[in-house]
């Protein structure tokens, strides 16, 4: 990463609680992210990691009982928990948009497509309808829909073409940024890597970045340039894709990496992460990932790591006791 | 390469199976009405002269893309759908013989199936406790009192719920996703089921225990449960069985032995299917197979050729009228492709 160029969003310290009646339990726990224009970053973790949770902070999303505590969210150098209402209104979708989880639900079932296209365009800018229309036919053209389908209802669609459909409407304000949130999880294998290369087609013309979420680690190794590791609301790990795919440091991105068998590569019995994620209610003193680590140590139990950077291979973020100790793991 | 026709392909099956504990699917086909016309009714044909057996102490996965009719496979052979023809085959015994007809209980104490979804397979307001006894109080009604406690607990034990007695006084709410799906094989082995169909059992888990099942699920083939392992991600196919079936559009278009199906795919489906998987360290783009664009058809009664000809890259006239005879390409691999 060139260290002249200014990160399109940079989240520093955030913190983000859900209050329950049995206590807060923090979901986000002061992650520092950068994305820089143009780049793709991943964040990956089991469920309950928080890797949404940060994607609906950063549009400003939460609601009760979420509530943002602490750090700062700048976008193209504006803190964006400091907007107001309307400034908020008109940064969501024109400057970051996101496409959600289960996208194929996320469409109104009982408006056509292209007038879904429509409303987002006549939301934000003050164009006429015909216009509107216009640019509605030229975006959904560009993620392969031909424009006789601008009439169809969501069921009309296949699971792929709609969620072709959910990703026109991220784009057609032509934001700087796309957060996706899972957004291919419930779609076959073949229809995923046909929207995937469509999406890199257009990242190409168009340039945003993409923060991509996923607990899908091979899907990230293709894609990414970066990938952030989470666990228990902390980012444990922070890299290049490559790097962290090749050479990973923190004993849970070790055991995420092991947990796919693979279709080439050998036949063994993989072991995986033992035990259960945990509860965030209930954190212990050190560190969030001791009772499910192989490398445990006094220290772990006593004392939080912080995430720190690596002078070798690159420039590697990483928060692990034993790491930074440079026991070779 | 030898050619089979459809006639010694079944004879083998049969000739192969008789004696050990099996279940046997012969030429299954199932069509679903798609509307309730009077006359004319329209059909669509969910399965089409699908053939396979799982034999105890092995794992018979079948892969496919939503809405393949992997599903309507293990509900068939759970008696939730009547085929329309074919023969399913329990130890030998027809299960829909029209004489002496097996009765649900006797199928069920059998062939137990775990779904999908372990938020949605157990009941919310009654304890696990209440959920295990219910299987075991109707399969195993030679247990009395204590016994059936003690059967209970050693069944949870077994699938790595421990300590078993306070996990018995629990409600599903109180139990995360993977742990829930352990009540769910727990409940399919306490009826002492011989054979599981497990449609998707770890697809809605977060990925870290997602291992864990599998790894329990192997632990149970060991000890001589048959599977059949319903899944859409062909990687952990490989992992876990034996034996794989590649489905399109409710046709069988590539099986036999797990890794001669991953490593050397002959059918040019599977190909595709492979090829996209997407797989730690390989990098974007540099895909080898690729499909033609075409939607995927609607498999009718009358519909001629091959299913996958609108997609295929290798296609030829032929294709489109005719159905591709099932080839040998290796021991226990066959394909039902012209293109080989």
């Amino acid at each position: 990463m060139t260290g002249v160029r200014e990160p399109l969003l940079s989240i520093s310290d955030l913190c983000v609680d859900y209050i329950t009646d049995d206590g807060n339990a923090r979901a986000v726990n002061k992650v520092n992210l950068d994305i820089y224009p143009g780049e793709t970053v991943g964040l990956a973790g089991e469920s309950g990691c928080g890797k949404s949770t940060l994607a609906f902070a950063i549009a400003n999303l939460h609601n009760a009982p979420a509530l943002i505590t602490g750090g700062k969210i700048n976008f193209q150098g504006r803190d964006i928990l400091t907007l107001s209402p309307e400034e908020l209104r008109q940064f969501r979708w024109s400057k970051a948009s996101m496409v959600f989880q289960s996208a194929m639900n996320s469409l109104n079932p009982v408006i056509t497509i292209g007038d879904q296209l429509v409303d987002v365009v006549l939301a934000h800018e003050t164009i006429s309808v015909t216009e509107a229309e216009k640019r509605a036919i030229a975006m959904l053209d560009m993620v392969g829909i031909h424009a006789s389908r601008i009439k169809s209802y969501p069921h009309q669609l296949s699971g792929g073409m709609r969620q072709r459909v959910v990703i026109a409407i991220a784009l057609i304000l032509r934001p700087k940024l796309i957060i996706m949130d899972e957004p291919t999880t419930a779609l076959d294998v073949v229809v995923e890597r046909d929207i995937m290369d469509q999406l890199y087609d257009l990242k190409e013309q168009l340039g945003f970045a993409i923060l991509f979420i996923s607990h899908d680690l091979g899907l990230m190794g293709q894609i990414t340039d970066r990938i952030g590791i989470m666990y228990a609301g902390q980012m444990v790990e922070l890299g290049e894709t490559e790097g962290i795919i090749a050479n990973p440091q923190h004993p849970y991105t070790q055991g995420l990496l092991s947990s796919f068998p693979t279709i080439h590569g050998p036949k063994e019995r993989l072991e995986g992460i033992p035990g259960n994620p945990l509860n965030l209610l209930d954190v212990p003193a050190g560190c969030y990932f001791q009772d499910r680590c192989s490398q445990c140590d006094t220290i772990c139990i006593d004392v939080m790591p912080n995430i720190e950077v690596l002078q070798v291979p690159d420039e590697r973020q990483v928060a692990c006791h034993k790491v930074s100790q440079g026991d070779a793991l | 390469m030898n050619q089979l026709t459809e006639a010694t392909m079944v004879e083998q099956v049969v000739t192969n199976e008789t004696g050990s504990q099996s279940v046997e699917v012969e030429n299954l086909v199932i069509d679903f009405a798609l509307d309730n016309a009077l006359f004319n009714r329209q059909y669509m044909r969910a399965l089409n002269g699908v053939s396979f057996s799982i034999k105890a102490g092995e794992a018979m996965a079948l892969v496919g893309e939503s809405g393949s009719g992997k599903s309507t496979c293990a509900r068939t052979l759970c008696r939730l759908y009547k085929p329309t023809d074919g023969v399913l085959k329990l130890n030998g015994r027809d299960i829909n013989a029209s004489g002496s007809k097996m009765t649900q209980t006797e199928l069920a104490k059998q062939i137990q199936m775990i779904f999908q979804d372990p938020f949605g397979s157990l009941n919310p307001v009654h304890t696990i406790r209440h959920q295990m006894y219910r299987p075991i109080r109707i399969h195993m009604p030679e247990l009395k009192g204590d016994a059936i406690e003690d059967y209970m607990l050693s069944i949870l034990e077994r699938v790595g719920l421990s300590p078993a007695k306070q996990t018995a006084d629990k409600f599903p709410h109180e139990l995360s996703g993977g742990q829930r799906q352990r009540v769910a094989i727990a409940r399919a082995l306490a009826t002492g089921a011989k054979f599981i169909l497990a449609d998707e059992p770890i697809s809605m888990l977060d990925v870290s225990i997602r291992l864990g099942i599998l790894n329990l699920m192997a632990d149970m083939k060991e000890e001589g449960i048959g599977f059949l392992y319903i899944t859409h991600d062909i990687a952990t196919a490989r992992y876990f069985a034996e034996r794989t079936g590649v489905m399109y559009v409710g046709h069988m278009v590539e099986w036999g032995n797990s890794d001669s199906v991953t490593q050397n795919p002959q059918h040019p489906y599977t190909q595709l299917l492979i090829s996209a998987v997407p797989e730690v360290g390989r990098k974007r783009g540099n895909a080898t197979v690729d499909g033609k664009k075409s939607q995927i058809p609607l498999w009718k009664p009358d519909s001629k050729g091959c299913p996958f000809a609108a997609r295929c890259p290798k296609v030829t006239d032929q294709c489109h009228t005719e159905m591709p005879s099932v080839t040998e390409v290796a021991e226990d691999h066959f394909v039902r492709c012209f293109a080989l």
